[in-house]
C-alpha cells in the first residue's frame, strides 16, 4: 500500500500533516470485528485460515483480527508477517527499503490466506505481496483485507473485505493508528529521500 | 579473501605500501560517500529521476552509518536465504559483471550467488581467460563491458586504487572486491556481520547497537592484507578497540593516522580478546624473506590449542580464507565451535546481497 511506504519514507524535510480524523478508536474496533465476522462467514468458518499482516502498517491490525477472530469463534488462527520491499515493481525509481521481518511459520499449500494492510492505494503492495506468496506455496485462495481503500487502483485488485471506502486526492495521505484514522498531507519541500 | 597462489605484489616497495595505508585511512573516497549521502529526489507521484551512480571502493564510503544500514539491509536477506526459495525479484532486469583481473574463486562465486538471489543476471569476466591475456588495456577492457549495458561492476585487481580509476571510464557502480593491498570492503562488512550475529545470537535476540567495548585482535599479515585494512575501518567505525598483531616483518612501516594499537606479541594478548581475526600467511610472499619459515610463524603466531585455551571462553575465531591449516591456525582449532569461518562464507553472499541491493535497489541514490 503505497501510502504506508511514502509515510515510512517521509524525506528527512517534509511531516505529515493530519486535517481530518476519518475514523476514532471505536470505529476502527468496529470494523475489525466486522470483518472478522466476515471473514468467517465467506469461509464457513476459520478452517484452513491463516492470517498475514503485511509489513508495516497491517500487522498491528492483523495481530487485532486474530485476537477477536479468537473471541468469536474460539480459533487460534496461524498469524504471520510479510515485508513486500523486495517484490517491488518500482525498485530503483524510489527509496524501497525492507521495513520489517518476514514470518511466515506455517505452510501455506491448502490455505485460505487473508492478506491484511492498513491502506489500499495502488495495489501495487498486494501485488508485489501476492507474488512474494506465490514462491511459498500454492494457497487455496487468497482473500485481501484492509482497513482504507482510498481508491486510485492502478491495478485490477479488488479488497474482499473493508473497514471503510474513504474517496481521497490522489496527493493526499492517509494514517492508520490503532486508535485513529487521519487524512492529511505531507508539507514541506525536504529533498533528502534517505530513510534515515 | 586472498584465493590461494595469488599474487599481490602490487608494484610498490613495502614502504610505499605503507605510506598508502595511511592515504587510503585519510582520504577516502568522498564522490562515492553513497550512505550519507542526501539525494535530490521526488515523490513517487512525480516520476522517475535518474539517481546518482554510487560506488563501494572503501568501508569509507559508508562510515558508521552506511556500515549499520547494511547490517540492517543484510537482515532481510539472512531471512531469504532461509526460504525454500532463496530468491527475490528485487533487481529483475539489472546486470551485474564480475571482473576478476586476479585469481579467486570463493569472492567471485558469493559475489555471482548473492546477484542472482536477486534474480540479477551475472556477467563473468576473468583474466585468464580474456582478452587480457591478449594485452588489451584495464580500461579497455571495462568499457568493452560497460558498453555491454551493466549496471554494477564487482572489480578485483592486483593494483591498489585500480577501482577507483575504473569508476573514471564506466556508468556502472563499481564495487571493490579487492584491489591490490588497498581495500576488501565487502569481507570487512561480512565480519561485521558475522560478528553481530555471534553477539546477537549470544544476547537472546537482542542485536547490539555496534562494536563498541569489544576488543578485537588481527593477526598476520598486516602490511600487505586488503582485509586488514578494510577490517581495521570497519571495526574502528563501530567502536570497537582494534589491536595488530603481527612480526615487525608483516607490519607496516606506519600506523600514523590508524585507529589501532600494535603488538608483536600474541601470548600477552590472547587473554584479553573478544575477537582474534587470523589473516592467511601468503607463502607466495616467502621469497622475499619476511618470514623464516612458516613452522616458525606458526610456533609464534599460529592459533595453536593452547593459544585458543588462553583465549576467553566465548572469545570469537574467524579467518577470511582460505585457511591454511597448520600455519594460521592449527586444524583442531579451525573446528571449534567458537570458529566462525563457515558462518562467515556463509553471510558472505547475504552481506553482498544487502550491498548490491544498497547501491543499485534501494533506491537511496
Amino acid at each position: 500500500m503505497a501510502d504506508r511506504e511514502r509515510s515510512s519514507t517521509r524525506p528527512g524535510g517534509r511531516v505529515f500533516v493530519a486535517r481530518t480524523q476519518v475514523m476514532d478508536r471505536d470505529e476502527v474496533r468496529r470494523a475489525l470485528v466486522r470483518i472478522a465476522h466476515e471473514i468467517v462467514e465467506r469461509n464457513r468458518g476459520l478452517r484452513d485460515v491463516v492470517v498475514i499482516g503485511i509489513q508495516k502498517g497491517g500487522v498491528p491490525l492483523a495481530e487485532r483480527l486474530v485476537a477477536i477472530l479468537r473471541e468469536i469463534e474460539g480459533t487460534a488462527v496461524p498469524f504471520g508477517t510479510m515485508d513486500v520491499a523486495f517484490y517491488r515493481d518500482d525498485i530503483g525509481m524510489r527509496p524501497v527499503l525492507p521495513e520489517e521481518v518476514t514470518d511466515l511459520p506455517f505452510d501455506l499449500t491448502g490455505r485460505t490466506v487473508v492478506l491484511f494492510d492498513d491502506v489500499l492505494f495502488t495495489g501495487r503492495t498486494v501485488r508485489a505481496a501476492l507474488e512474494s506468496l506465490a514462491e511459498r506455496g500454492r494457497a487455496s485462495a487468497v482473500q485481501l483485507a484492509v482497513m482504507i481503500d482510498r481508491g486510485h487502483r492502478e491495478l485490477p485488485i479488488r479488497p474482499d473485505f473493508v473497514g471503510k471506502n474513504l474517496p481521497t486526492r490522489r496527493d493526499e495521505l492517509v494514517e492508520v493508528a490503532e486508535d485513529a484514522v487521519t487524512i492529511g498531507d505531507l508539507i514541506g519541500a525536504g529533498k533528502d529521500m534517505g530513510t534515515r | 579473501m586472498r584465493a590461494p597462489g595469488t599474487s599481490t605484489s602490487t608494484g610498490v616497495s613495502p614502504d610505499e605500501a605503507g605510506n598508502e595505508i595511511g592515504a587510503a585511512w585519510a582520504s577516502g573516497v568522498p564522490e562515492a560517500a553513497g550512505a550519507g549521502s542526501p539525494v535530490a529526489g521526488e515523490d513517487l507521484l512525480v516520476g522517475h529521476r535518474a539517481p546518482a551512480v554510487r560506488h563501494l571502493l572503501s568501508i569509507a564510503d559508508l562510515g558508521r552509518d552506511g556500515i549499520l544500514e547494511i547490517m540492517r539491509l543484510s537482515d532481510a536477506f539472512a531471512e531469504v536465504a532461509e526460504r525454500p526459495i532463496p530468491k527475490v525479484p528485487a533487481l529483475r532486469g539489472r546486470t551485474v559483471a564480475t571482473v576478476f583481473m586476479e585469481p579467486s574463486t570463493r569472492t567471485r562465486l558469493s559475489f555471482e550467488t548473492a546477484a542472482k538471489r536477486l534474480s540479477a543476471d551475472v556477467m563473468t569476466f576473468t583474466a585468464s581467460t580474456s582478452a587480457a591475456v591478449k594485452g588489451e588495456s584495464l580500461r579497455d577492457t571495462v568499457e568493452t563491458i560497460d558498453a555491454m549495458g551493466i549496471d554494477a561492476m564487482v572489480i578485483r585487481h592486483h593494483a591498489s586504487g585500480a577501482p577507483l580509476r575504473v569508476t573514471d571510464w564506466v556508468g556502472a557502480s563499481v564495487i571493490n572486491a579487492g584491489d591490490g593491498t588497498h581495500e576488501h570492503p565487502t569481507q570487512a562488512l561480512l565480519d561485521c556481520y558475522t560478528i553481530r550475529e555471534a553477539l546477537t545470537a549470544r544476547r537472546d535476540g537482542a542485536v547490539p547497537a555496534d562494536m563498541s567495548g569489544l576488543r578485537v585482535a588481527i593477526v598476520g599479515d598486516i602490511k600487505h592484507s586488503r582485509v586488514a585494512r578494510s577490517n581495521v575501518l570497519a571495526f574502528a567505525a563501530l567502536g570497537a578497540d582494534v589491536v595488530l598483531v603481527a612480526p615487525p616483518t608483516l607490519m607496516p612501516a606506519s600506523l600514523e593516522g590508524w585507529p589501532v594499537t600494535a603488538t608483536g606479541d600474541l601470548d600477552s594478548t590472547l587473554g584479553g580478546l573478544d575477537v582474534i581475526y587470523l589473516l592467511r600467511i601468503q607463502s607466495e610472499r616467502l621469497g622475499e624473506v619476511l618470514l623464516p619459515s612458516l613452522d616458525e610463524y606458526h610456533w609464534r603466531y599460529g592459533l595453536t590449542r593452547a593459544r585458543a585455551d588462553a583465549l576467553k571462553r566465548d572469545a570469537l575465531i574467524m579467518h577470511p580464507g582460505p585457511m591454511i591449516r597448520g600455519v594460521e591456525i592449527s586444524p583442531e582449532v579451525a573446528d571449534m565451535p567458537a570458529s566462525l569461518v563457515t558462518r562467515q562464507v556463509r553471510n558472505g553472499v547475504v552481506v553482498r546481497m544487502a550491498v548490491l541491493f544498497h547501491l543499485l535497489g534501494s533506491g537511496v541514490m
